[in-house]
């Protein structure tokens, strides 16, 4: 919930900057690796959009997945959510590269002179 | 026609986390937001911790809950300052809402502020505070699986609090299981199985806190 209604914020704001009459969707990035809960960002979404220049909008979530840098032996690997273990030397120095977005990429909105 | 953002969704938080950090660190003040589930002996985790420190440090408390302030009485009959925070529904604290609360605090006379985050194993994991460090508590009658289902509040954490260690011989709780997850998620997390309520163990936390505490 508390995620979603700073997407609409900046959304909205974005979307009466341009002029927009409305939005047609909303491009998220969410890394794998945070709390964020797909059904639970569409009902929120839902939810909050309700009387906003974003209602009706639909909220297309790309899923980051995991991926980390060794620091003892430089590699690059990817990971899923609960091992983050150089699988090239063993070692558990490693450091999250991405896996943690929660970023709005892009909107979609419809503007008065579009025909 | 496609609007580019590229906007981090908790730009507003991490910039208030960012100013309080700046704060804490012009004022030599260290801060711990302790995690836990409700139930786990959040406050009498902090009850043992200030008996073990207040001699050497100055300490607040601040106590995030939903509503009411029980907790921040338990603390306060203790003559150590805290202030609660009603979220008012909200499963976590947000940077903005701690920055209301260090307000009133007198940042310069003070060593230490134990924030007691909301009792939720998920929301607060996404949400920097500004804290110096985050710290989980676990206790036994939760069961040793739950690295396995909440693996992200495991993963954020610098230390690992295992609570009610006194209950274990009650639960069928496997110490070596949940030590191993754990090391898998975040191995350099160190773990501290503790009672709070007996003071047993509370020395070996205590003193890993006050060690980080004397470094800012």
């Amino acid at each position: 919930m508390g995620i979603i209604a700073g997407v609409l914020d900046a959304v909205n704001a974005s979307a009466a900057d341009a002029g927009a009459l409305r939005v047609l969707a909303v491009n998220l990035r969410v890394g794998r690796m945070t709390e964020a809960i797909p059904d639970a960002l569409t009902f929120a979404f839902e939810a909050l959009s309700e009387g906003t220049i974003s209602e009706g909008a639909e909220l297309v979530l790309e899923i980051v997945e995991p991926t980390s840098f060794c620091l003892e032996c430089g590699s690059e690997f990817s990971h899923d959510r609960f091992h983050r273990i150089c699988p090239n030397c063993g070692s558990y120095e490693t450091t999250l590269l991405s896996g943690r977005e929660l970023e709005i990429a892009s909107i979609e909105v419809d503007l008065p002179d579009e025909e | 026609m496609r609007i580019d953002m590229h906007k981090p969704i908790l730009e507003k938080n991490d910039a208030i986390a960012a100013e309080l950090r700046r704060r804490f660190a012009e004022d030599h003040v260290y801060v711990v937001d302790l995690l836990a589930s409700p139930g786990s002996g959040k406050t009498s985790t902090i009850l043992a911790t200030i008996d073990a420190l207040r001699d050497e440090f100055n300490i607040a408390v601040i106590e995030g809950d939903i509503a009411s302030s029980v907790d921040a009485e338990k603390i306060k009959a203790q003559g150590i300052p805290a202030v609660q925070i009603n979220t008012g529904g909200a499963c976590h604290l947000e940077s903005a809402m701690l920055k209301r609360a260090i307000d009133v605090l007198d940042l310069e006379r003070l060593d230490l502020i134990i924030v007691e985050n909301v009792g939720n194993l998920v929301c607060p994991t996404d949400f920097d505070l500004g804290e110096n460090s985050k710290v989980m508590i676990l206790s036994v009658p939760e069961g040793d699986d739950k690295p396995l289902k909440y693996p992200g509040v495991f993963q954020v954490s610098d230390a690992v609090i295992l609570n009610k260690i006194d209950t274990m011989p009650v639960f069928d709780f496997d110490r070596d299981a949940f030590c191993a997850a754990v090391r898998d998620l975040n191995p350099k997390a160190p773990i501290f199985p503790i009672a709070a309520t007996k003071g047993d163990g509370v020395e070996e936390w205590a003193s890993w806190l006050a060690e980080r505490v004397h470094s800012v």
